[in-house]
């Protein structure tokens, strides 16, 4: 279930320089919103930019009626959309993907983001750690780029933050924090969201080890729902393709190649 | 709706109620499933996009016995978009379509993006009309021949439909476009090239159709890059008896229900009373 609404932006926050959170109110999207999904945001009622921007849900809060996302400005799309304010109203299809991340059989559970990755990572960590014990492993850049450690510290029973300069926190890759914990005990599940090279890295290890792992991949995307068939990745199982958009983002590493 | 950028129907029925469209033209449909294309496959671009799809699609017994039946809860004319990779199988799809409770078809000659087929047979007035005609043959239900703007006179393809029996031309599809990520000095689309669509391209669909609609009596279906309802009376005043929205779909699943609501605002401003009206009536300078 997703709807097309004109939602109003109820909260703004600047995490870095380009990188911004806004929460939004709508009970009706909040009420069925799943980790992992995303939301489509028109950021201009206009020709140009063409495209709606697909942007990760970061938490949904179903008391308030709100979801909140997190992105940084790459773009055109993302530059305008920086520039609104509280009490704006923005034009959102959403939530969207039947591909969410799936915890609730797991007791023990592995985090991995890297840079904006993290976003989408941060409502799974908080509702599986109801549950499950939670282990989050958040790379980053260098110090200028970290973001939300304190929000996984509340969700996690424990944070390894990594910046590959060393500047901040374990000097490395994430990946290899994770390769080294899962040699003393295995998580029942990795999930990964971020650059390709992390995932692929995390889809070797897991398979390699016998870990379930299920990854949020990217795509560039037309429509969001499912009807250009824009978004596509290769099928595991069967020939032909599966779509970001409508089957994941979220995927079991063993369904789809990337 | 154009091909490609409606699915079937299902997705849309999520914000939209499908029974106030005018009729719904399926995806691409060929006799077997095609996977499509490596991604990626769209990219965006000033006031528009571009895809290299590749006619994703389930096969045409997949549509007849998954989809259709589905989409016939509407009470909305279905027009089935059939693409092919050879004359025979164009034929063969048709044959098909015969048979399926649908209320016309739409051939399919001007696909960019696939190697062999579509596009091929579209770009001259011979191999529109010898497709057109050997589809006619086995086909009584309504034909709309699609046509490629990939041309030098958009009109000579359009007179071989005509003349091979079509009861309609659809213009313009996509125009065969490129992309490079000047970083990666590569195009941005994995095929390359691909079909620009959008607001960029309406001013020659607007042109394309006019023309058109001087050289032949068959009816104009007006399309590329209607947004909005003065986009879809530009075409219509061009000559377009009827218009069909495309990738106005992807910035906003109620596009074509709005666009119907501003026809009817136009009309009421402009004391239009019968839409046939503005069919045609641009007065050149």
């Amino acid at each position: 279930m997703s709807f097309s609404r004109s939602v109003e932006i109820v909260a703004k926050e600047q995490l870095k320089n380009d990188i911004f959170k806004f929460a939004i109110l709508s009970e009706e999207m909040a009420k069925v919103a799943l980790p992992g999904q995303f939301l489509e945001i028109r950021v201009k009622d206009d020709i140009e930019p063409f495209l709606r921007r697909p942007i990760s849900i970061h938490k949904i809060d179903k008391v308030k009626n709100e979801l909140e996302f997190i992105f940084q400005v790459k773009g055109k799309g993302t530059e305008i959309l920086a520039q609104k304010q509280v009490g704006d109203k923005i034009s959102i299809l959403g939530p969207l993907g039947k591909g969410d991340f799936r915890f609730e059989n797991y007791k023990n559970i592995a985090i991995i983001g890297g840079g904006i990755g993290v976003f989408p990572l941060y409502e799974l960590a908080r509702q599986a750690s109801k549950n499950a014990n939670v282990t989050t492993y958040l790379g980053f850049r260098s110090k200028d780029f970290v973001v939300l450690e304190d929000d996984f510290k509340k969700v996690s029973n424990k944070v390894v933050l990594t910046t590959d300069d060393g500047s901040y926190g374990e000097n490395g890759f994430a990946i290899n924090f994770l390769k080294e914990d899962c040699n003393n005990q295995k998580p029942d599940c990795i999930y990964a969201c971020g650059p390709l090279p992390m995932l692929k890295a995390v889809r070797d290890f897991a398979m390699e080890n016998g870990i379930s792992a299920q990854v949020s991949l990217e795509e560039r995307m037309g429509c969001g729902i499912g009807i250009c068939l824009g978004c596509a990745v290769k099928d595991k199982k069967a020939e032909g393709y599966k779509h970001v958009c409508k089957d994941g983002p979220v995927f079991d590493i063993n369904d789809v190649e990337f | 709706m154009p091909h490609g950028t409606f699915g079937y129907g299902r997705e849309m029925s999520e914000y939209i109620d499908l029974s106030k469209l005018g009729a719904i033209i399926t995806k691409g449909t060929f006799l077997k499933p095609r996977a499509g294309n490596p991604a990626p496959r769209v990219c965006e671009t000033a006031s528009g996009m571009m895809n290299a799809i590749g006619l994703e699609n389930p096969g045409i017994e997949h549509f007849a016995e998954e989809d259709l039946p589905w989409l016939k809860q509407f009470n909305t004319p279905i027009i089935l978009n059939v693409g092919a990779s050879t004359l025979e199988e164009y034929v063969e799809v048709c044959r098909f379509a015969n048979k399926l409770d649908i209320d016309a078809v739409e051939l399919n000659l001007s696909c960019p993006n696939v190697h062999a087929g579509c596009m091929a047979f579209g770009t001259t007035y011979e191999g529109v009309k010898e497709a057109t005609s050997a589809v006619r043959k086995v086909l009584d239900k309504p034909l709309i021949v699609k046509l490629t703007p990939n041309v030098t006179d958009i009109t000579l393809p359009a007179k071989g439909a005509e003349d091979a029996g079509a009861d309609a031309v659809s213009a313009i599809n996509t125009l065969l476009a490129m992309k490079i990520d000047v970083k990666k000095r590569r195009p941005i689309l994995a095929n390359n090239t691909g079909g620009l669509s959008g607001p960029a391209i309406k001013p020659i669909g607007v042109r394309m159709v006019y023309q058109i609609a001087q050289k032949i009596k068959i009816p104009v279906m007006g399309l590329g890059g209607i947004v909005t309802g003065e986009d879809a009376i530009e075409y219509m005043l061009a000559g377009a008896k009827c218009v069909s929205i495309g990738c106005g779909n992807f910035i906003d699943p109620e596009t074509s229900v709005n666009v119907v609501g501003q026809i009817e605002e136009y009309m009421k401003e402009n004391k239009v009373e019968d839409i046939n009206e503005l069919v045609g009536a641009v007065e050149m300078n």
